[in-house]
């Protein structure tokens, strides 16, 4: 085994050693999921407390006062279904965004691929994710909501896939800058409010008819994302020209994370 | 065989001045666009151009002032930051502890820090099962497994970091000011297990101020200073060459008392008769002081503590058992030299009081010297000495063994 250190000159995306330190992954995602829910009293129930809240604040809001359509589903379920992959989203950025700055200590002392950090820190957001599936369920039940089951293992994976992509690739960006600007810290939580309204989380897609609001949303993957999921219950076809166009932007926002991530990387550890 | 580091040229530039703060922000960016240019900030070298290699299951220690560029070196050695110029060709996997227990966390719990700390560490998880009881058998801590870390003592907190990183299993070792702390137990059982992991054949690469570790630890070292590679070789020679570098410590006063006549200057002479620190066991040292009488005194008592790291007193010494008169008119300074044959102290590091008394204090000051004691070819024993002792009692022996005929 030979290797060489020295400045760093041509650019490598560097998955082959990402690979090879897979285990930090799993490590660092089990740590911050732990050490969130440790000293609270509810622990983990809180995954599933905050979307069902929200869900129960934006029912009241948007479907009792505004009257705003859910596409012919219960408004509880396609507000839950598109809080759920938001809150991948809008978790998994905040906590990768601010990642590298928290991990500073280990950055400055141990080297492994950085990468890591920002990754396992959605993955974390994931995982919340996971355990508010639980809650959808109940909800789903309650309202007697049926789906294709098909579907469902089809489309919610693929729909996750898309957001956790869009994440990495916004949450790697937003860490690399974040290192170097400590502005970016007050900048996430106010984009992450912006963007929720911006998204069709709480409302449909339909609502629009302005040509270029369209386009924009079907360049939007957390937008295609949304939609995939939603799917599953509405019953109509999938628009795939979307989803198509959503993926092709997340796999884009990824490449352009990681590029300007491991361009600064180096020197993180003197910046941090 | 090739060795296992070839360190080439490696240069390493720092900005400074203006860019100093800890992070940026996009105001200064913005700000700076418009600004002329700064004058003030300007490159720091922390390195330049060092070169030397590194023989497979060699121990080299790396010694040098603060500042020297000890631990920058280390820095690109373990990949965290990136020579301006330069290579470094590897032949093995390194693992560095630059501080033991990165990756801690107080809310996880002694056992769950092992895993995270270990696999940070560049152990996989298989490993870390495999090594999981001797780990905490090491660190003495397995009363305390399951709680949380934050509720550990700081000495216990690292003796779990140091079991840990104990048991990596790399190629090449990098050790950082590892030993600078923990009880004296925990760091013999520590130099004993790095001695354990050079022995087997493992490349340590070891930075210290406790030349007494290196030279323990390390046949050959290299020394720095000022960011460049001064010499290589023996340990011994470098030690001594670094003891021949002037070494000009400000003197910290931590005073009190009515001033009637004070200290106003002191410095400790190693046994090459150079203004150090660093004293050599069995060799001898001096002290030298300077006092100044703020009124008309005489017989004035000069007492000294040493004290150990934990402020434990390990000897006294005052004029009073030399019968020596101290004594002077208002506006008068005396040079005093105190002379010691033989530094008896075991190899560590001790500290100083100094008190100018009569009747009632005149001058003290606590903690004024801070010097380190390190072994020397007067000590033939292997590997230090055991326990808490503080003294080495030189003594003369004659034995008649029985005669076979």
């Amino acid at each position: 085994m030979e290797y060489v250190i020295q400045s760093q000159n041509k650019f490598s995306l560097g998955l082959k050693e990402l690979w090879s330190y897979r285990e930090l992954f799993y490590f660092f995602t089990w740590r911050d999921v732990k050490v969130k829910y440790k000293q609270a009293a509810l622990g983990i129930l809180w995954a599933i407390l905050q979307p069902l809240v929200m869900m129960i604040t934006f029912t009241l809001i948007f479907s009792k006062a505004l009257k705003v359509s859910s596409d012919g589903i219960p408004y509880p379920v396609f507000a839950l279904s598109g809080l759920l992959i938001w809150n991948i989203f809008s978790n998994g950025l905040l906590n990768s965004a601010n990642s590298m700055v928290t991990n500073s200590n280990v950055i400055k002392k141990i080297y492994f691929p950085r990468l890591i950090i920002p990754m396992s820190a959605v993955l974390t957001a994931l995982v919340d994710f996971l355990f508010a599936l639980i809650i959808f369920a109940a909800i789903l039940i309650y309202y007697h909501q049926g789906f294709n089951i098909f579907k469902m293992f089809l489309y919610l994976p693929l729909g996750i896939l898309i957001t956790v992509i869009t994440t990495f690739g916004l949450g790697t960006f937003l860490a690399a800058l974040n290192v170097k600007y400590r502005d970016f810290q007050y900048i996430i939580p106010f984009l992450i409010q912006f963007l929720l309204f911006v998204n069709p989380v709480l409302y449909s897609t339909k609502v629009f008819t302005n040509h270029w609001i369209n386009l924009i949303m079907k360049a939007n993957p957390i937008a295609s994302a949304i939609e995939l999921f939603r799917s599953v219950f509405i019953g109509q076809p999938v628009d795939w020209n979307t989803i198509l166009s959503g993926a092709g932007m997340a796999l884009i926002i990824l490449f352009a994370g990681i590029f300007t991530f491991r361009k600064t990387e180096a020197y993180f550890a003197d910046l941090a | 065989m090739k060795p296992i580091l070839e360190i080439q040229h490696i240069t390493k530039k720092f900005r400074i001045g203006a860019r100093q703060e800890r992070y940026l922000s996009l105001r200064d960016k913005i700000y700076d666009t418009f600004k002329k240019k700064d004058k003030s900030s300007g490159i720091f070298t922390a390195l330049n151009d060092v070169s030397f290699n590194v023989d497979a299951g060699e121990s080299i220690g790396i010694i040098g002032r603060n500042g020297a560029g000890k631990s920058t070196l280390l820095k690109i050695l373990s990949k965290i930051t990136p020579p301006t110029t330069g290579k470094i060709i590897g032949r093995g996997r390194i693992a560095s502890l630059l501080e033991v227990g990165t990756g801690f966390h107080p809310e996880l719990t002694g056992r769950e820090n092992i895993y995270m700390n270990g696999s940070i560490l560049g152990m996989k998880k298989h490993e870390i099962d495999k090594h999981f009881d001797e780990i905490v058998d090491f660190s003495g801590v397995e009363r305390f497994l399951d709680t949380p870390l934050k509720r550990y003592s700081s000495g216990m907190q690292l003796r779990l970091a140091f079991s840990v990183a104990a048991y990596l299993e790399p190629e090449i070792l990098i050790i950082d000011e590892v030993l600078a702390v923990g009880d004296a137990e925990f760091q013999k059982k520590c130099l004993g297990k790095m001695d354990q992991v050079s022995k087997s054949g493992r490349t340590v690469l070891f930075v210290s101020h406790n030349l007494g570790a290196i030279q323990q630890l390390c046949s050959k070292s290299i020394l720095l200073n000022k960011g460049t590679l001064l010499k290589s070789g023996k340990t011994s020679n470098i030690i001594d060459e670094y003891l021949n570098l002037s070494q000009k410590v400000t003197n910290r006063f931590n005073s009190y008392g009515n001033k009637d006549a004070e200290i106003v200057d002191f410095e400790l002479y190693n046994h090459l008769g150079k203004e150090s620190r660093d004293l050599f066991l069995g060799y001898p040292c001096a002290l030298h002081l300077k006092i100044k009488f703020n009124t008309t005194i005489s017989d004035v008592e000069l007492g000294i503590n040493i004290k150990d790291i934990y402020g434990d007193l390990v000897s006294h010494i005052t004029s009073i058992d030399q019968n020596i008169v101290i004594s002077g008119e208002k506006g008068d300074e005396a040079d005093i030299e105190i002379n010691l044959d033989s530094v008896n102290f075991t190899p560590g590091t001790y500290k100083m009081d100094l008190f100018l008394l009569k009747n009632e204090m005149l001058h003290a000051n606590t903690d004024c010297l801070t010097f380190s004691v390190i072994n020397s070819d007067k000590i033939k024993r292997p590997g230090g000495f055991p326990g808490h002792v503080k003294y080495f009692t030189d003594t003369r022996w004659k034995v008649k063994n029985p005669v076979r005929v």
